[in-house]
């Protein structure tokens, strides 16, 4: 890397190799933050078919409570900070998160949980969580059903559909970063969009 | 103000030169460098880093032609293509096209007008710096997996919030915001430069074509971004913040982005085709020995073509369910816009007719663009029509008819502008052999990689198709287009390797290799900071091929501040005098504010307050008065 | 000369190898008004083209020089002989009326081209990412009415009246051999139609730049006689043939307790999924996955195992079956004729 001088109108000139240097140790320092995070929330997955056996079949039992409890005897609300989540396969991919709305959409979960708001079903968009907030209990959830009134997907959905789903329905108590949450739907409108909902309360107002 | 100076006798006087170059030199070093206000080395950059897109542009193509070559073929996935479609079309028509157009006008304009610099020397750099960093950004954002993968054009709602999650449409969004500031900047440039800056006797009928070609580009240009940028603008709304413009279930209209966007995205092609026509009435006239046939006629064509455009962008819509009756306005404009260029291509002929034609690489390329323009430019007036439009559009035939006319009416003359210009920038001819081979395989392999293509389109193969299936039948012509396109590859790289040894090593050419007629000419090549030691005044159209004898200077210009003259509009009096400002850090601080503003409202709506917020130091800096204004020396004739 | 026709005649032919679908081997009513069109604005471009190309070349070479140029000559300024000016004017002249003529032949073909306010059948095209949904109107009584997937049929000598829309992104309907395209927009309701002259099998294909999988969002309209139309039509009226042997109850088991009858519906069963294509006639269709693979056993087999190699990003998921599920099921679905 010489330093090449030329003489032009009076003028010292400082060689090509030292500016681009620079710029491209700079730009280089800023990008490697963005790379990480970037890739893994654009990535198309498609999953293609696996053996029936699922690496990411859920060891946890099926109806554990999950580890926050939602009311005090006088039923109001206890101030415990809720356990994080742990995230699924889908957890940092926008992708998957998309099409775990598509599929909350097409399979009516609405039908029973509004749009997260709730009705014959829980809220999924308070920190309220009976069963679990990890994914894997989220996953358990789905696949067995629980009682009260959940049914059992199993045998309606693919473990990957699953998957989604679970990433989508994490993203509706708030969990995980705001750049992976899904925008407004084409539909009219029931509701802001995830990406734009505030961090939601710990209590749905007026749940049992 | 003007002295009358026979050029043997009483030449610039020598420490007034030296002087002159002190005053317009930059600074040593890095720093020099990055607060420039020289349009020439800021254009130079705008070139270099526009065909950097270029080559980035065209190993996208390489790598879909190779996808393309076989039926079901495995190369890349169906993400990954519609990745290098949209990237294709983003960076050639926003990164490559429009800037490397505008950077040839930044460099050649003031020259051509016996101007110092443009108009306005910081927003020159102001507009380099947003295009360079909106380029970047988008390519940063390809390789980390979040390049646009919805096409160039965007259409929603695949790429609304629904259909397309992630950042990736976002991306896009603010690039376009990033390249239409950078776009309209350079048009600023140009008109004010044209209108004011010109040299005393240069009235508006003895301006040079390239120079008008360059103004109505320009116009085109304001008229034209806003259209984008407010439909981008939209997009990013919707996508951000939740309106609904674009929902059809809230009364938004999915049909609002196509207008919006084709009202720019038609004019756009324009403003890339109308300075290839300015480069190649230059080529043309310099190259027969001959002023270009019919001044006149050639300039109106060339604000007829401008005007035209303007009306043609439904063309594009024409499969879209909206009135047929609406839809037949836009044939017969779409079918009138070649008049206008059949005008300009017949005085072309007539020049060449009457003059004495070399056949140098420049004109070999310009001839070059008579032949495959033309079969473009029909193929054009045939998708004009509403029912033959609706079997061709959105099919290889529109691919072979865009690449014909944008390869063919701007590459092919801009290919014959860089070997035309580039003894001026550099000093150095370009090898005439290795020019001739390069123009050959590149003609060639336009032809084999575009023409089966409009076989391809009757047959049935859409656009945008990361595969097809063998038994279409479409194989064996995708792969001799995917043959085609590696001779291109040839050609240019033979380009880079003739511009490699050329830069340094080429035969050292005077002031005038070519004995051009226009003023770029008159000066050293390269030519100085100052461009001109002394400011010529015009005495005809002819310009230097009618040199008098006692060829008039300009006298009386301060040589210790940066003094041009100002002149009027009509017939380039001497007017006044105005003082452009120094070099200066803030265009690029402005710049990278911006870029944060930018970037960060993709993340985070509120970002782009605190960008403007911050913005608004280096807009402080920039505007900062630096001693008194000085008061305007007008000249002796106009105050009485 | 004659070798010449016979070159313009063999290229204006579908090439040999060229599958069902060109544009210039038009079949229908409307696309055989576009092909004249098309052949009449070559002729002419290509005469222009000769034309402008000869006097270019000659210009270009008469007065050809590798001398250097001569700095002083005042050749360069003198004004051109009048004959120049006036062939540039009849030029000029002769441009504008050609385009006029194209204009003019354009607005008449437009004309004969429009889509007729009724016709023999009404379809209504529903396009979703990325499969075709066809309705078919059924004369006003409701028990008539049909909804297929992918694959069309038509009666032959009739005009076929379509309204297209969709339900997610913009697609483009195109069937080459027919008529042109028009793209299906979400809120909108866009009209299209074709008459096809001549029975056979057409492909068509999405023309609107859709998404993931927009390069396999394929159909097939079958035109046929009329008696074969209503035949086919009443056949696929019908529910699903019931199930007699135990390969295909087994089979027709694992379709209602798996995942596949929570997005695809038999009529005749339980299964009501609407999120994918009915399958009440499976058999009876030519391609599956809306014309990217040929129907038979083994690409069903493939299709339904691993969806996602085949069409990544397809809403069909592949699925987690044993092979002797698959067996059977792929048994069941093919007794659906």
């Amino acid at each position: 890397m010489t330093r090449r001088t030329a003489r032009r109108d009076g003028v010292t000139t400082q060689s090509w190799c030292g500016k681009i240097c620079r710029i491209v140790s700079l730009s280089l320092l800023g990008g490697i933050c963005i790379v990480s995070l970037a890739c893994e929330r654009e990535k198309r997955e498609f999953a293609t078919s696996k053996p029936a056996e699922s690496s990411y079949v859920p060891t946890s039992g099926t109806l554990q409570p999950g580890p926050t409890m939602v009311q005090s005897a006088n039923g109001q609300p206890l101030n415990i900070p809720v356990i994080p989540a742990t995230d699924g396969p889908y957890a940092g991919n926008a992708y998957g998160i998309a099409q775990g709305q598509r599929l909350f959409d097409q399979f009516n979960c609405s039908g029973c949980h509004s749009h997260g708001g709730g009705g014959m079903g829980p809220p999924l968009m308070d920190q309220d969580w009976i069963y679990g907030s990890d994914a894997a209990h989220i996953f358990a959830t789905i696949t067995e059903g629980r009682p009260g009134g959940m049914p059992s997907f199993r045998s309606k959905l693919t473990t990957d559909q699953v998957w989604m789903l679970v990433a989508y329905v994490q993203t509706l108590s708030g969990h995980g970063r705001k750049d992976l949450r899904t925008g407004r739907r084409d539909n009219m409108q029931m509701r802001s969009s995830e990406q734009n909902t505030q961090t939601p309360p710990p209590h749905a107002v007026g749940t049992q | 103000m003007t002295a009358a100076m026979s050029p043997a006798s009483r030449g610039p006087i020598d420490e007034d030169v030296q002087e002159l170059a002190r005053t317009w030199s930059r600074p040593p070093g890095f720093w020099g460098w990055l607060t420039t206000t020289e349009h020439k080395s800021i254009a130079k950059r705008y070139i270099i880093t526009a065909f950097t897109f270029f080559l980035l542009g065209g190993l996208e193509a390489a790598t879909m032609r190779l996808q393309l070559g076989r039926p079901e073929n495995s190369v890349v996935g169906p993400d990954l293509y519609n990745q290098l479609f949209t990237m294709h079309g983003t960076t050639m028509m926003f990164l490559f096209a429009v800037p490397v157009m505008i950077a040839m006008g930044l460099y050649f304009v003031p020259l051509m007008l016996g101007t110092r610099n443009v108009a306005f020397p910081r927003l020159n750099a102001f507009g380099y710096y947003t295009y360079l960093i909106g380029g970047a950004f988008l390519y940063i954002s390809f390789f980390c997996n979040t390049g646009p993968d919805a096409g160039w054009f965007n259409y929603v709602p695949l790429s609304g919030p629904m259909f397309s999650p992630g950042k990736r449409i976002d991306v896009w969004a603010q690039t376009i915001t990033f390249t239409e500031i950078a776009a309209l900047v350079g048009a600023v440039e140009i008109i004010v430069t044209t209108f004011k800056h010109r040299a005393p006797g240069m009235s508006l009928n003895r301006i040079p074509l390239f120079v008008w070609a360059m103004v109505v580009m320009s116009f085109a240009i304001i008229f034209a971004m806003p259209a984008v940028a407010t439909d981008s603008l939209f997009l990013a709304l919707d996508r951000s913040i939740d309106t609904h413009i674009f929902n059809p279930a809230e009364g938004g209209d999915a049909l609002l982005w196509q207008h919006m966007f084709w009202f720019f995205g038609h004019p756009e092609v324009y403003i890339i085709f109308i300075p290839a026509l300015g480069m190649v009435s230059s080529i043309v006239a310099t190259f027969t020995q001959r002023q270009v046939f019919g001044y006149t006629a050639m300039v109106l064509s060339l604000i007829a073509t401008g005007f035209i455009s303007f009306g043609l962008w439904v063309h594009h819509m024409f499969a879209e369910p909206i009135p047929v009756l609406g839809e037949s306005f836009f044939t017969a404009a779409s079918t009138m816009i070649a008049i206008p260029s059949g005008v300009q291509i017949f005085c072309w002929i007539a020049t060449v007719w009457t003059g004495r034609p070399r056949f140098q690489t420049p004109l070999l390329f310009v001839l070059g663009f008579f032949v495959v323009f033309i079969i473009g430019g029909m193929t054009g007036v045939m998708v004009a029509s509403v029912p033959f439009d609706l079997q061709a559009t959105d099919t290889y035939f529109v691919v072979a008819h865009l690449h014909y006319v944008l390869i063919g009416g701007g590459v092919f003359p801009l290919f014959g502008a860089f070997y035309y210009w580039f003894p001026k920038i550099t000093g150095r001819l370009l090898s005439e052999r290795l020019g001739r081979w390069q123009f050959w395989l590149f003609f060639v392999g336009m032809h084999v990689t575009f023409f089966p293509m409009h076989t391809l389109g009757f047959h049935g193969m859409p656009r945008r198709i990361y595969t097809y299936l063998a038994v279409t039948g479409w194989g064996p012509l995708n792969l001799v287009a995917s043959i085609g396109a590696v001779i291109i590859f040839v050609s240019v790289v033979l380009f880079l390797v003739n511009v490699a040894k050329s830069w340094r090593g080429g035969a050292v050419a005077g002031p005038n290799p070519w004995h051009g007629d226009t003023l770029e000419w008159a000066t050293t090549s390269p030519p100085q900071s100052y461009n001109f030691a002394r400011i010529p005044v015009v005495v005809g159209r002819g310009g230097l091929w009618e040199t008098p004898d006692e060829q008039p200077v300009v006298g009386g210009l301060r040589t210790d501040t940066r003094e041009v003259l100002l002149t009027t509009l009509l017939d380039a009096e001497p007017e006044s005098v105005h003082e452009l400002p120094t070099d200066s850090i803030w265009p690029f601080l402005l710049a990278l504010c911006m870029g944060i503003t930018f970037i960060s409202s993709i993340f985070a709506p509120w970002g782009a307050l605190v960008g403007l917020g911050l913005g608004f130091l280096p807009a402080l800096g920039w505007a900062w008065p630096t001693k008194p204004p000085q008061p305007e020396r007008i000249s002796p004739e106009r105050a009485s | 000369m004659n070798s010449f026709c016979l070159v313009m005649a063999a290229l204006a032919q579908p090439l040999p190898w060229i599958g069902e679908h060109s544009a210039l081997d038009p079949s229908g009513t409307a696309s055989k008004h576009v092909a004249s069109l098309w052949w009449a604005m070559f002729w002419t471009s290509l005469v222009v083209y000769v034309i402008v190309m000869i006097a270019l070349g000659y210009a270009a070479f008469r007065r050809r020089t590798n001398a250097p140029a001569d700095a002083t000559s005042s050749e360069r300024l003198t004004p051109a002989p009048r004959s120049v000016h006036l062939t540039v004017g009849i030029a000029t002249g002769v441009t504008v009326l050609i385009l006029f003529i194209v204009v003019v032949t354009d607005f008449f073909t437009a004309r004969a081209i429009a889509t007729p306010a009724t016709g023999a059948v009404h379809i209504k095209i529903i396009a979703r990412q990325w499969w075709w949904y066809a309705v078919y109107s059924g004369d006003t009584v409701p028990q008539q009415q049909l909804s297929v997937a992918n694959e069309i049929h038509v009666p032959v000598g009739k005009p076929i009246v379509f309204t297209l829309t969709s339900r997610d992104v913009i697609h483009s309907f195109w069937v080459p051999n027919l008529n042109g395209k028009t793209d299906a927009v979400p809120g909108y309701e866009s009209n299209a139609w074709f008459r096809a002259d001549t029975p056979g099998v057409y492909r068509g294909q999405c023309a609107e730049f859709c998404g993931l999988e927009h390069a396999k969002m394929a159909f097939t309209i079958v035109a046929e006689s009329e008696e074969q139309y209503n035949k086919w039509y009443q056949a696929q009226l019908a529910p699903a043939v019931p199930t007699t042997d135990s390969l295909r109850s087994q089979g027709e088991r694992v379709f209602m307790t798996g995942t596949c009858s929570s997005c695809h519906a038999i009529r005749g069963t339980g299964a009501g999924g609407t999120l994918g294509p009915e399958l009440t006639h499976l058999a009876s269709q030519r391609t599956i996955a809306a014309g990217t693979l040929q129907n038979t056993p083994d690409n069903l087999a493939r299709w339904i195992l691993d969806a996602q190699r085949i069409k990544p990003g397809a809403a069909m998921p592949s699925q987690e079956l044993s092979s002797r599920d698959l067996n059977v099921l792929v048994a069941y679905l093919e007794g659906l004729r």
